[in-house]
């Protein structure tokens, strides 16, 4: 019995393993074809669902046996925009149609590789400054009760799901900001904001944390020389906890990568490099959570192999904070 | 100067704290004042295809609870292996892992068990949003599990093995029953962060219209469907997901808070 629950229990971390190990492979392997066919240019290539034509061009017939099931052959799709939208026609290999142009449709992630390091990197301009004010609040200024009743507010914001967020900025927060700074209402800018009061509990807590491990000797040493809190925080506190503090920035960045339903209501969807930060455009989970149901063939390949690029940044972002610079923090 | 330095200093740590109670007050009092006077009764006893989010409700539920059966027990045990069994190499690296895994990206997830659950198997399923959740649920719970076992003290332990309990028995019965309280939390803690999740239902249980209990097809999901409706032109349809999002926010932030209450009254 001992050793059962003993092999049970062992079986069950491990279970942590080989899911890991199991969402890398497959996400590599449903990939492949598109790894294969764009290879490492996929992630600077802005082209996204574009018909272009062949290069060579050789007897139509034979072309089209070796052409991949998504390639379309009503030239009538013209705009770029509607592409997303894969005809049923797609499938039928019409060889009746006279005009038929033969394309192969690209795939690149630039764009929502672009607008997901953009969008994240309002966030964090955003939400690091709000998110020290609150730790300092939290850990230094407030007293015993207001502190605990502060932190558990900030708690729940945390706890709100994110698909709320995004009804909550797209429709109340959204018109707000295009008023304040021109430009659309969904934009680069609102996804960034929105994605920032995100990860602002985040932040705020770890940091706190990493602030409460300063020795109360120390503060109070400097406190006995006569430095004001300001001066405690900047000369003591601060100096104590950086690593714990860059940690907690680099966990929310991590975090705020691979946020989905928030950013999905409010970046616009668009493939396009924003020129103006109030620009539409798209990140990498929203191409994914927003494509995925009519994507099919090499489209679904593309998605995945942008949900691989998506998962190895995070995976290493995380792992950043967590063990280069928490290790310290946490027990 | 140096006063006024820090004067200015602690105004604005104060503007801070205020502006994030701030935005959680904006949430709360937009979804109250939306969420209540969209709500009715009938949209209780109604299913979606009738204007109404009793099978959302159902359904969502349904979900949440299923991966927390495939979830807890499986992240308690591991956490249990890791703790109290693992003094290796090999526990750290999954202790590591399973850190990781809390902050994986949702939609990775979703498209992991799509991938595996749902292509194959040729649509979408109730099934594969369990599987989904439960991915997400697991590492939560190791970490709880492990965090609140390191808080029981040696002595209890020795205690236990000092009477002739064997190890598993030890864990079983004095170890976790002191940990009780704080796992409970974790678990209420987990259960409302999965039940509030879209991104992994996305594209494994999808949402449904209809009342089902049928696992094998697709299932229906509160979360889901407020995606889908909020996107609507109609203003029905908008006013119906403002009633589902408050409904789901008040679930989740009640569970959430149970969970810290009973921790506080312990201790």
């Amino acid at each position: 019995m001992e050793k059962l629950f003993q092999k049970i229990s062992f079986a069950s971390a491990t279970l942590v393993l080989l899911l890991l190990l199991g969402i890398f492979t497959t996400l590599f392997l449903t990939a492949k074809p598109a790894i294969d066919e764009f290879g490492l240019g996929f992630i600077t290539d802005k082209r996204w669902n574009q018909e272009v034509p062949l290069v060579e061009t050789q007897n139509p017939d034979a072309l089209q046996t070796t052409q991949e099931s998504s390639v379309t052959d009503d030239e009538s799709i013209a705009d770029e925009d509607d592409v997303m939208i894969e005809d049923e026609d797609d499938m039928i290999l019409d060889e009746d149609d006279e005009d038929a142009v033969d394309t192969k449709t690209v795939f690149g992630g630039l764009v929502p590789i672009v607008g997901t390091l953009l969008s994240t990197l309002i966030a964090l301009v955003f939400a690091v400054p709000i998110a020290m004010g609150i730790a300092v609040f939290l850990a230094e200024i407030a007293p015993k009760n207001i502190s605990k009743f502060v932190g558990i507010a900030i708690e729940l914001l945390a706890a709100i799901p994110s698909i709320i967020f995004g009804m909550w900025g797209l429709y109340f927060f959204a018109p707000i900001i295009s008023e304040t700074f021109g430009g659309y209402q969904v934009s680069l800018l609102t996804a960034g904001l929105v994605l920032g009061v995100m990860i602002l509990p985040f932040m705020a807590a770890i940091t706190r944390d990493s602030m409460k491990t300063t020795p109360d000797v120390l503060k109070e040493s400097a406190y006995a020389l006569g430095a004001t809190k300001f001066e405690v925080v900047k000369d003591v506190i601060f100096p104590f906890s950086k690593v714990g503090i860059i940690g907690s920035i680099i966990l929310a960045l991590g975090r705020a990568l691979g946020e989905t339903m928030a950013v999905a209501f409010l970046i616009g969807a668009v493939y396009s490099i924003p020129e103006k930060i109030t620009d539409p455009t798209i990140s990498i989970p929203v191409a994914m959570a927003v494509n995925f149901g009519e994507a099919s063939g090499l489209g679904e390949n593309a998605l995945f192999y942008l949900g691989l690029l998506l998962f190895i940044m995070s995976f290493a972002v995380i792992s950043l904070a967590k063990f280069y610079f928490l290790k310290r923090v946490t027990k | 100067m140096r006063l006024v330095v820090n004067k200015i200093f602690l105004a604005l740590s104060l503007l801070s704290a205020l502006i994030g109670l701030g935005f959680l007050g904006w949430i709360l009092i937009t979804l109250f004042v939306k969420g209540l006077s969209s709500m009715h009764l009938s949209l209780f006893l109604n299913d979606l295809v009738d204007g109404g989010l009793r099978n959302l409700i159902v359904g969502q539920f349904v979900l949440a609870l299923l991966a927390s059966v495939v979830g807890i027990p499986l992240g308690m045990v591991a956490g249990i292996y890791i703790r109290e069994y693992g003094r290796t190499k090999y526990a750290e690296i999954i202790r590591d892992l399973s850190d990781i895994m809390v902050s994986a990206p949702s939609i990775v997830i979703g498209a992991f068990v799509y991938a595996i659950a749902v292509a194959p198997y040729g649509g979408a399923n109730g099934f594969a949003g369990i599987i989904a959740l439960a991915i997400m649920m697991i590492p939560i719970i190791i970490n709880t599990t492990d965090s609140m076992l390191s808080l029981v003290p040696k002595e209890l332990r020795e205690a236990g093995i000092a009477l002739g309990a064997s190890k598993y028995r030890v864990i079983l019965d004095i170890v976790i029953k002191a940990a009780k309280v704080g796992i409970m939390t974790g678990i209420l803690l987990a259960f409302a962060r999965i039940a509030g999740e879209t991104a992994p239902l996305l594209f494994t249980s999808e949402t449904s219209n209809y009342f089902s209990l049928d696992l094998s097809s697709a299932f229906p999901s509160l979360t889901v469907s407020i995606y889908n409706l909020a996107n609507e032109p109609e203003k029905a349809s908008r006013d119906l997901a403002w009633a589902a999002s408050f409904i789901l926010t008040m679930m989740v932030l009640v569970v959430n808070l149970t969970g810290r209450y009973i921790t506080r009254n312990k201790k």
